[in-house]
């Protein structure tokens, strides 16, 4: 009697233990394919040509060094990175800052033709990004600002999810009777959104900047269309031209991807939580 | 108080927002409109009305047909597992006894952050023919190095593979937080009631998740139609341009070839098959979920009157 329960414990203690070792096995397997691509890039980076085309590399050589070289010798990798690092760095600044305060004002005021002016953010939200690439790429070659970071930096302001988001926010993270007291302290208006409107949104500042520094720094159509000075270019140009610069190099072009990678590597390694809860609250929205 | 005076600011503050807006925003894509009823001269840059011969062009070339197929295709062969397993991964990593699963998101996550250029590159360099290091990999098991490139369906594959390791990640963390909202009383309950965990996914999670999964297939398609970066540079030239999309068309129109007309005419092509799609997944949307409900309440009226 007393074998038979036990044995039927132990059973059931393996089979759990089997399931759940099947479903570690499998997850890990997942993690080891998405990591594939990447521990290639790695290795493949250290290797000199032969060794990348004419066998599997495990484990890591000495040439990275000599690759590099060559990378360099090809594209001014530095000036891409600088490039990308001030674009990003200016079109997060300056979209926030001007998207926040249209977002403040369709929060905190009311004003004529604010139900209107806002379905109009909520419609352009729907418009699909390439519909007017063509009319704003020969207004542009009219207005004489092709090749202009102007040009990636200004129209960024436009961007209505970022509105529609800070709204949100706003509501419900700042009481009305805050303005009204800075207004009773007598306050200025901009004094009001620099000083109490800024520092209270910065939770939602921090979410949305690390998404807009993200979507820039990979943004690749735009800056393909209006820049074509190899001076000015941002990385991600640079590397697409990599491919046709080095012809079969495929050394130098791993250690030029690879390149790519690292700052956001950097990025994730401190704004990880950030992005994940970030796509949460979409979801939440939705569900 | 002097809220008069105030709203003055209210349009101060959106007006940065607005004026860009029109300027960058409404104009180009009036302005679009327009060119794509011209035609222009290639040496002079003068545009010339041409009425709507560049949408008769667009319907009677069959290119712009072709790369519709071609963007559903890819778009189906990524979907598909891309959803598969992202749903399968966000269950495993729901459960409180797993271990290490804030690790293992981080890794499935990462490649959604690496930029578009360099997934290109990455999957044509690990694709290509002979030495890519996957056709490594099949010489190394003995087998015959595979063309993807010059092979359509193959060089398809590639492509919906790039993009499906780009984008589970993030379907993961969407599904958890739809896993999550579901209230642990619930769960509980059915435990308590006896179902096995396969019971519990099956009769509750699926089902609760339903609108969410119906919501991220139904929008990922209007991404999935702008699909360009991965399109042109994963393979630089494939047989028959089996893998150009509609925005790449667009762009070698317009960008390569300098039919700017033309190219406009493709703009609004894509925007009249996004805007279907749009509608049809509301449509889709909306009567899945009020089904959904419908169905809960009458089995809740015949459980009442079963009851009465």
């Amino acid at each position: 009697m007393i074998n038979e329960k036990d044995n039927f414990i132990l059973l059931a203690k393996i089979k759990k233990t089997a399931c759940r070792g099947f479903i570690y096995l499998f997850a890990f397997f997942l993690a080891a394919a998405a990591f594939f691509p990447f521990f290639v890039m790695i290795i493949s980076a250290t290797h000199d040509n032969y060794n990348i085309v004419a066998r599997v590399n495990v484990i890591p050589g000495n040439r990275l060094d000599e690759n590099f070289a060559r990378l360099t010798q090809n594209i001014e990798l530095y000036r891409g990175i600088m490039n990308s690092l001030l674009l990003a760095v200016s079109v997060t600044l300056i979209q926030n800052y001007f998207t926040m305060m249209a977002a403040y004002a369709f929060s905190k005021f009311e004003f004529k033709g604010k139900n209107i002016l806002f379905s109009v953010v909520l419609v352009a939200m729907m418009l699909p990004g390439q519909l007017g690439i063509i009319g704003f790429y020969k207004e542009i070659q009219a207005m004489k600002l092709l090749n202009n970071y102007f040009t990636l930096i200004v129209p960024t302001i436009a961007n209505c999810f970022a509105v529609f988001f800070y709204k949100q926010y706003i509501d419900g993270a700042m009481p009305n009777e805050l303005i009204e007291a800075a207004i009773v302290d007598g306050c200025g208006e901009m004094a009001i959104y620099h000083k109490l409107v800024i520092p209270l949104v910065i939770p939602a500042l921090v979410t949305q900047g690390v998404m807009t520094f993200i979507g820039t720094w990979n943004s690749y159509l735009t800056p393909l269309i209006v820049l074509n000075d190899k001076k000015k270019f941002t990385l991600p140009l640079m590397i697409a031209t990599v491919r046709d610069a080095t012809h079969a190099d495929y050394g130098a072009q791993y250690v030029g991807m690879l390149v790519s990678v690292i700052p956001m590597v950097i990025v994730f390694c401190f704004a990880s939580k950030v992005i994940m809860e970030k796509i949460s609250i979409g979801a939440a929205v939705k569900g | 108080m002097n809220s008069k005076k105030r709203s003055r600011y209210a349009y101060f503050y959106i007006l940065p927002f607005f004026i860009v807006y029109l300027i960058f925003s409404v104009f180009p894509i009036i302005y679009s409109f327009v060119l794509s009823f011209c035609d222009m001269d290639f040496l002079s840059g003068k545009f010339t009305f041409t009425g709507i011969d560049n949408y008769k062009r667009m319907i009677a070339s069959g290119y712009f047909f072709k790369s519709i197929l071609n963007t559903l295709l890819i778009w189906i062969m990524s979907i598909i597992p891309q959803l598969t397993i992202a749903f399968i991964l966000a269950l495993i990593l729901c459960n409180k006894w797993f271990r290490g699963r804030f690790l293992l998101r981080n890794i499935y996550y990462f490649p959604n952050l690496v930029t578009p250029v360099t997934i290109g590159l990455l999957f044509g360099a690990l694709f290509s023919y002979p030495g890519g290091a996957v056709n490594n990999i099949i010489t190394a098991l003995g087998l015959e190095a595979v063309d993807f490139q010059n092979h359509q369906m193959l060089a398809r594959v590639v492509i919906a593979i790039a993009i499906c390791w780009k984008n589970f990640g993030f379907n993961i963390i969407y599904f958890t937080a739809g896993i999550n909202s579901i209230s642990d009383d619930v769960m509980e309950a059915a435990e308590v009631d006896g179902a096995n965990a396969w019971k519990r996914i099956t009769k509750i999670t699926i089902p609760l998740m339903k609108p969410i999964l119906i919501y991220v297939m139904v929008t990922s398609i209007i991404g999935g139609l702008q699909m360009f970066d991965e399109s042109k540079l994963v393979f630089t030239s494939v047989p028959g341009d089996a893998t150009t999309t509609m925005v790449k068309y667009m762009y070698d129109s317009a960008f390569v070839r300098f039919q700017f007309g033309y190219g406009a005419s493709i703009a609004y092509g894509i925007f009249v098959i996004i805007a279907v799609f749009s509608v049809f997944s509301l449509i889709v949307t909306r009567d899945k979920k009020d089904e959904y409900g419908k169905v809960n309440k009458r089995k809740v009226n015949k459980r009442k009157e079963g009851k009465a």
